[in-house]
């Protein structure tokens, strides 16, 4: 890609969070940058966060080679209602969780495998019949995808994530 | 925030005012038409009514590029929104500073499908640089200035202001006044000191410098193109510019290579290719420039001077790289430069110079000149000579005619070329001649188009005559989009296909039609006087130049290859017959 860097790059994770104004339009300009110009959307995030719902944080969780990340917050950076933009990934430790939905079908020996399983991922039963369940599980990605394919194997139905939200460790801010 | 309530339509025409604007091109229609009422009553902003909305773009692009202000626009909902888009984004790649006032159906109809509604900020949020739908006309004040700060600020660029039709009709008296300050947008016009020093550093170990400069040096404003011509002269390094820089270092220096890139000179590109550092002044390493990337310029280091820190280490990275605007960083450059080589000297560039001396021999924008037809890089070399004492301002359409005009014709000032660069929009050139003429009336202001981009267009010529504007159109006319055709040749085995110019009118009957003058000229032994007959003639002119019809356009790098690796004009010439029967006239 580069002259003088003839090594090849590899894709990785990165975690970015951006600070927006909260007005019509922001989500559409972030996001239509990632499909403008080709970068990669894993998970999305968006909700206001200050007690006047002025700014929101939109948390990112794309793959690219560290050339495209670069370019990426580089470009999100001159977005007009960007405040801030953070690699979370870059900048140290981090705590990153999502929470999922997931609606079971089951009956007899299934359900209690199902009950069982829920337990160990600390998943709560938040709707139940007297063949489903929905259980709600937070966790880190990966932890939720392990989550989900075992339930796929007792009589999984549906499952909804909402994506990942990430916070820097210790007492700083973004 | 006091005073009398006024409508929507009033607060921005007085906003308009206040933020300096004496000029708006536009095109009314049912969305805007409280604005246009609000036109009707006032003498402090002049309207200049175009024949489309695109050119309406255009010409305020010319507008800006050739005075430095920003261009503003006024067109109605939907097809006035959606004709204007061409034109954003070719003012979003240039970066040129536009203001687009859209007209929106009212805000209880937004949504429903509604007569002349589209999405307008959703379809022009990728070609701007930022745009606002106004629904709160209290806001409206705020948004106008808000909107100009934006897009003349940190790197230019257009902003599109959507306004319904309610909202400009309701009251306000929230007026806003003083300077804008943005909560999240606040771009950096001082580069980073140690960043400079350390260029300063690099170049003063240079053996083989070059300057690369670009359209930012420009758009920095004259002070740039002073500083940038003073830092030059004292290094005595040479230096190329991109198309969207020329002008911004003087065309008769003799450190000055020429024009870089696809269709840039033997001694520039070599140049850049050789290179031991290289200082890339307001330029993005665009592909036109590069070349492939893996070849390009591979012994040397990178100084990167850019006001968007998103151009840096784009396609090529760099060894220091410095986000800041170029007056700015150039100033602080000078200092240093000054006070390093006070005390360490610098390098004598002695070998360098022969080296490009070397390439200069070349000669490469020699062509062969033809008794009975007449070659296109002729008519501008006549072109050039018989203008350069005028105060002159040349715009272009895209294509081989523009290539040759940035190789022939010779830019010793800043804001004297207007030419689509990024986008490359064939019918760019008479609309920003349009735009160029309305703000320095009393200039010669030439269109360099082909006979196919000028067709593109053409409407405007009721909008010079309109105005009394004496633009003169120089057509090239090959009867082919010519580097269309150039493209057939080299990569398609010469398959002209749909590359022909079918149906041409009778562009001196054109000109008539709508009350200019029109000129055609076959033989080279009249090109002086059409010319003369052009520069002479009160008015808007056409001149119908026929010129040979398979003309390539040379130096080139061809795509894909590397930017050393360039067709010569005289090996191509030994495959060409420009006096076979297809060349002749």
């Amino acid at each position: 890609m580069h002259h003088t860097h003839k090594e090849i790059e590899l894709a990785v994770r990165h975690t970015l969070s951006i600070i927006v104004d909260n007005e019509a339009g922001v989500l559409a300009r972030v996001i239509g940058l990632f499909s403008g110009r080709g970068y990669n959307i894993e998970h999305l995030t968006v909700a206001p966060v200050d007690l006047e719902g002025n700014e929101s944080r939109i948390t990112v969780v794309t793959i690219g080679t560290p050339h495209v990340i670069e370019q990426i917050k580089a470009q999100l950076d001159r977005l007009v209602p960007v405040h801030r933009v953070g690699d979370l990934t870059e900048c140290g430790p981090h705590v990153e969780r999502e929470l999922a939905l997931i609606k079971v079908h089951c009956k007899g020996e299934q359900q209690l495998a199902a009950l069982r399983i829920a337990e160990a991922f600390r998943a709560k039963t938040v709707d139940s019949s007297l063949d489903s369940y929905i259980f709600e599980v937070t966790g880190k990605t990966d932890k939720i995808k392990a989550f989900i394919k075992l339930m796929d194997d007792v009589g999984l139905v549906e499952a909804v994530r909402t994506g990942v939200a990430a916070l820097s460790r210790g007492a700083e801010a973004l | 925030m006091s005073g009398k309530a006024i409508s929507g339509a009033e607060i921005i025409i007085n906003s308009l005012v206040d933020l300096g604007v004496e000029v708006i091109f536009g095109y009314p229609g049912g969305a805007v038409l409280p604005l246009y009422d609000a036109l009707y009553d006032q003498d402090k902003i002049r309207h200049i009514l175009v024949r489309h909305e695109q050119a309406a773009v255009h010409a305020a692009e010319g507008y800006a590029r050739s005075t430095g202000k920003v261009g503003v626009v006024l067109v109605t909902s939907g097809p006035g929104a959606t004709n204007a888009v061409t034109g954003l984004t070719d003012a979003m790649l240039d970066s040129i500073p536009v203001i687009c006032i859209t007209g929106q159906v009212p805000v209880h109809l937004i949504g429903s499908d509604a007569f002349q509604e589209a999405d307008t900020v959703g379809i022009t949020r990728h070609c701007t640089k930022h745009n606002y739908l106004v629904r709160d006309v209290d806001k409206l004040s705020r948004t106008m200035h808000e909107a100009f700060y934006v897009a003349t600020s940190g790197r230019p660029g257009p902003v599109v202001i959507d306004v319904p039709k309610d909202v400009q009709i309701y009251t306000s008296d929230h007026v806003h006044s003083g300077t804008i300050k943005h909560a999240s947008y606040r771009p950096e016009v001082k580069g980073d000191i140690n960043a400079i020093r350390e260029a300063v550093k690099l170049l003063a170990g240079a053996k083989k410098p070059v300057f690369y400069t670009g359209g930012g040096v420009i758009n920095s404003g004259p002070a740039a193109a002073q500083l940038l011509r003073e830092m030059v002269q004292l290094t005595g390094a040479p230096i190329t510019s991109t198309l969207m820089g020329l002008g911004a270092y003087p065309a008769s220096d003799k450190q000055f290579l020429g024009m870089l890139g696809m269709h840039g000179t033997y001694e520039a590109n070599n140049a850049m290719h050789d290179c031991d550092v290289m200082i890339c002044v307001g330029a993005r390493f665009d592909d036109r420039v590069t070349g492939r990337l893996d070849a390009f310029s591979p012994n040397s280091k990178k100084i990167h001077i850019d006001i968007d820190r998103s151009s840096i280490n784009k396609t090529v990275r760099v060894d220091v790289p410095i986000v800041g605007d170029v007056a700015h960083v150039l100033e602080d450059m000078l200092k240093l430069w000054k006070a390093t080589t006070l005390e360490n000297g610098r390098q004598s560039y002695d070998d360098w110079w022969a080296e490009i001396e070397v390439w200069r021999q070349r000669d490469c924008l020699k062509y062969t000149p033809q008794d009975d037809v007449i070659m296109p890089q002729y008519a501008l070399e006549r072109l050039q000579e018989l203008t350069k004492d005028k105060d002159v301002y040349f715009t272009t359409e895209v294509g081989q005619h523009q290539m040759w005009a940035a190789q022939y014709l010779k830019f010793d000032q800043p804001n004297r070329w207007m030419t689509s660069g990024g986008l490359g929009t064939m019918g760019y050139g008479f609309p920003a001649a349009v735009g160029v003429q309305i703000a320095h009336p009393d200039a010669l202001v030439i269109d360099v188009a082909g006979e196919a981009s000028i067709q593109m267009n053409i409407q405007e010529i009721g909008t010079a005559i309109q105005y009394g504007l004496p633009v003169k159109i120089f057509i090239l006319n090959n009867e082919y989009m010519g580097m269309v055709r150039q493209w057939q040749e080299l990569n398609h085995g010469g398959r002209y296909s749909q590359s022909y110019s079918e149906s041409l009118p009778d562009f001196v009957a054109l000109a008539k039609a709508y009350g200019g003058h029109g000129i055609v000229v076959e033989k080279p032994d009249e090109v002086d006087g059409a010319i003369r007959e052009m520069i002479e003639t009160d008015g808007l002119v056409i001149v119908d130049c026929r010129v040979a019809k398979l003309a390539n356009c040379f130096p080139m790098v061809p795509s894909g290859a590397a930017h050393n690796e360039m067709i010569l004009p005289e090996e191509d010439e030994e495959n060409q017959e420009y006096e076979g029967g297809a060349a002749l006239v």
